[in-house]
């Protein structure tokens, strides 16, 4: 015997399918009460404190320096990432050489490792002593405690994203297109530049502001290499902690504020990219 | 496709070869730098005053005592994440409804949003100043620097990792067989257990296995929430922290290695669900 059709017309299309109710219900103070409601705290706090504080705490040269390391770091991570991700992913899908599987199963590796550990491991490998540190050393290079360290740890942090965005993307290319524009008398570059580079222009564009977006907001694997000295290596992160172990709510609060600006633009811009990427991709397919 | 680049005409050449070993060569040593490296030198720290120093400090009490405070943590935070992201991916992958691509990208925002904030804002909430300070302080209830505040942190933190799995896989295998299930006559949790779950699985190991991984590794968050407290309230990443501003490189290490050892074997397990067909979006 067929069910009722669970409709309630104008918010939900009726379906034969039950636990509409239950499902959204439960979801929605699930979402509401962990997430959004905190959220809301947040925004209230900052919201309360008057117009100048606010200001003052957002605009001061010390959250400003923050801003241009946090953000400066951030931005040159994901466009190292772009060219070697993209290389990486090159490599991982048009070449086969002895431990490729493996390879390819570790990009993930600093997705799935708690942050405190890469920072430490980082730290340790680039500091004057280190492993690699001191080779980088004898070429006068200091990495540990400046912002060229902060630049290596969110380098790892964001490295999956790209890759893991570019190797659909780059698997996709149609390769008899390359071969007609062979055939037709392309040299490689003009096949790169006109027909691959298109394809994956979506993917590489979105993995470039998730690796961005994750870099701005990274802590663990920062703090260790960064050295935290206030105007010169200090993540807005690590401030916000400062303003709350001063106490000054308010101060944190407009700090985060700013932060979470940043993340909805981010998550705005990441979905749009998306959206195009899925719009161009079908545009293609014949 | 990789058969077929190998018998690909006019791409043995010099030139074609000497960029394949180019290419891989430099994408080996920018992985060698970044995560070979590192990954060495957990294991060669934690491991250089022998086993006896590396044992020695992961039986410590503290240790041990932030091992159990993960542990209880991963197992109140994953099973609520998971039945969150059941009960999400059911409504949105089986429905139609106004306003559901920004629901869909809400519980997203965790991903995009810093652990720092995270924390951040259940301070603002449950700390001695916020919403529900005075009330909690009057009923001597303590949620910031206290357990409760620690796993309701890493919830905040993890809620979009076995949805974000769900939903997509939900949606891509389409409502048929329940529909049909319904009109048969069968209940709505007969349904749901007997169809929906058994057609999921492969997504719903990967996305626990994700979500488990964060919480148990969930550092930013939980360090603003947490207070520190050693044996109280220190997870694994905050015992590794404080061990490490001590100066004592091979207890921190040590540790690093056990939550190493968890992120390898997170690894493991998602390579063999995406043996099984699973692939992640």
């Amino acid at each position: 015997m067929a069910r009722e059709a669970v409709g309630k017309g104008t918010f939900s299309q009726p379906s034969v399918l039950p636990g509409f109710g239950l499902t959204f219900g439960f979801t929605t103070f699930f979402l509401s009460a962990i997430v959004l409601i905190p959220l809301a705290a947040l925004v209230s706090m900052a919201a309360s404190s008057n117009w100048n504080a606010f200001v003052h705490t957002v605009l001061s040269e010390r959250a400003l320096a923050s801003y241009r390391l946090s953000f400066g770091a951030s931005a040159v991570a994901a466009s190292i990432n772009l060219v070697f991700g993209f290389i990486l992913a090159w490599t991982l899908v048009r070449y086969d050489f002895p431990g490729r599987k493996f390879i390819d199963a570790l990009i993930d590796l600093p997705f799935a490792l708690p942050t405190a550990v890469s920072g430490i491991a980082l730290t340790t490998v680039f500091a004057q002593t280190g492993f690699l540190g001191r080779y980088l050393a004898l070429a006068g290079i200091k990495v540990a405690y400046t912002w060229i360290g902060v630049t290596i740890a969110l380098t790892l942090i964001g490295m999956p994203f790209l890759v893991r965005t570019v190797q659909p993307a780059l698997a996709e290319v149609q390769r008899d297109l390359e071969d007609a524009a062979e055939i037709l008398g392309a040299n490689r570059f003009y096949i790169f530049r006109r027909i691959i580079l298109p394809t994956v222009l979506p993917a590489m564009l979105t993995g470039f502001a998730l690796a961005f977006a994750r870099g701005v907001g990274e802590y663990g694997s920062v703090i260790f290499i960064a050295g935290n000295l206030p105007f010169k290596t200090e993540i807005t992160p690590v401030l916000i902690v400062i303003r709350l172990e001063e106490y000054d709510y308010h101060g944190a609060a407009a700090l985060g504020c700013v932060m979470l600006s940043i993340s909805f633009l981010g998550l705005w811009a990441i979905n749009y990219l998306q959206h195009w990427g899925r719009r161009r991709s079908t545009a293609t397919r014949r | 496709m990789l058969a077929e680049l190998r018998s690909r005409p006019g791409h043995d050449s010099l030139l074609g070869n000497l960029m394949r070993w180019m290419l891989i060569s430099i994408s080996l040593l920018f992985l060698a730098a970044l995560l070979f490296a590192p990954l060495i030198t957990v294991f060669a720290t934690a491991l250089a005053k022998g086993v006896h120093a590396y044992l020695a400090a992961v039986d410590d009490p503290n240790t041990l005592a932030a091992i159990k405070l993960t542990l209880i943590t991963a197992a109140v935070v994953v099973p609520a994440n998971t039945v969150f992201g059941l009960a999400a991916a059911w409504c949105i992958a089986k429905f139609e409804f106004k306003g559901k691509s920004f629901f869909t990208t809400l519980i997203d925002l965790p991903m995009a949003v810093s652990p720092v904030i995270a924390g951040l804002v259940y301070v603002l909430v449950f700390g001695l100043q916020g919403w529900f300070g005075g009330w909690l302080q009057d009923h001597n209830i303590s949620i910031i620097f206290a357990l409760p505040g620690i796993i309701i942190a890493t919830m905040f933190v993890t809620l979009p990792y076995v949805a974000r799995e769900l939903i997509p896989l939900m949606q891509q295998l389409g409502n048929d067989e329940e529909e049909a299930a319904i009109t048969l006559g069968a209940g709505a949790w007969l349904t749901f257990f007997r169809i929906t779950l058994p057609k999921v699985r492969w997504g719903l190991i990967y996305g626990i296995i994700l979500c488990n991984a964060r919480a148990m590794g969930e550092f930013g968050a939980v360090s603003v929430v947490s207070g520190h407290i050693r044996g109280l309230t220190n997870t694994l990443p905050l015992h590794v922290e404080i061990l490490y501003r001590e100066y004592n490189t091979v207890g921190a290490f040590a540790v690093a290695s056990l939550l190493t050892l968890l992120a390898v074997v997170t690894l493991v397990i998602k390579t063999l669900v995406e043996r099984r067909g699973y692939k992640s979006r």
